[in-house]
């Protein structure tokens, strides 16, 4: 066992037992600080991956800003023991359709020749450099990461639009 | 020697299905949010995975616009939460059933 493959396995259980724990707490706070768990794990995963910007991106949006804003509605909402009732039949259906479409990536992982090129391209981790990623983004993606702060500004507004009490 | 790129992909399905999974079986408004990030961040795991497999820089700037994305969904979404406490007194997706067939 070499030292990255340990830590991948390491963050890999963490985040899969953060997820398994999201869907058995019945308390809201507690499946919003496994969800929490599950991005720090990914965040230490992209960090593997030489993904620095993404890594801090995620603790810092994700982790920070957006599971804070969760958490805080929770609390301000009170909730309680989420209440357990009857599943609707189709509910079956869909995790049978989430087990097919897991087999199906499995298959196509471990047998398509097409995948092989994608599955031995691991080469030695070299970080992705920031500096290219940016002028990337501020070129051939201008229009979109503009587009991007267009959508923000909606998104508040559409928030002030329904939180506001009506007089 | 390296993680292959094939377990991060595992991964990622593994936990974009729990997200599945948790989707169609939580109860409460806010875990069935919650659950929708999952998926989102499991996306995410496998175009950062792809990115290192062909040494290319798109799938990270996708990865960025997905955060923001998810960002924007996650503020007006909690407000509709807001709205369906304030309205419904009832944050059990079962219970939302007016336009329900």
């Amino acid at each position: 066992m070499n030292l990255p493959l340990i830590v991948f396995f390491f963050f890999a259980l963490l985040a899969v037992a953060g997820a398994v724990m999201l869907i058995l707490a019945r308390e809201p706070v507690h499946s919003a600080l496994s969800l929490i768990l599950v991005m720090a794990a990914l965040a230490t995963l992209y960090l593997l991956l030489g993904a620095e910007f993404i890594a801090a991106v995620q603790m810092i949006v994700y982790a920070g800003a957006v599971m804070v804003l969760f958490v805080f509605v929770i609390m301000l909402l009170n909730m309680g023991l989420e209440e357990r009732t009857n599943f609707s039949k189709f509910a079956y259906l869909g995790v049978v359709g989430g087990f097919v479409l897991l087999l199906e990536i499995g298959h196509w992982l471990f047998h398509s020749p097409a995948a092989a090129a994608v599955v031995n391209g691991a080469e030695p981790v070299k970080a992705f450099s920031t500096v290219e990623l940016s002028k990337l983004l501020f070129r051939s993606y201008l229009f979109p990461f503009e587009a991007t702060s267009i959508l923000i500004l909606i998104a508040i507004l559409g928030a002030l639009a329904l939180a506001r009490k009506e007089e | 020697m390296t993680v292959p790129v094939s377990y991060y992909l595992v991964l990622s399905a593994i936990l974009f299905g729990l997200g599945v999974v948790a989707f169609v079986f939580k109860r409460n408004v806010i875990t069935v949010f919650m659950s929708v990030e999952l998926m989102l961040n499991a996306v995410n795991l496998a175009f950062v995975a792809f990115a290192r497999a062909y040494n290319q820089f798109d799938g990270l700037v996708f990865v960025f616009f997905v955060i923001v994305v998810a960002a924007a969904e996650a503020a007006v979404g909690l407000a509709i939460v807001i709205m369906m406490r304030r309205n419904r007194e009832s944050l059990n997706v079962e219970r939302v059933n007016l336009l329900k067939f």
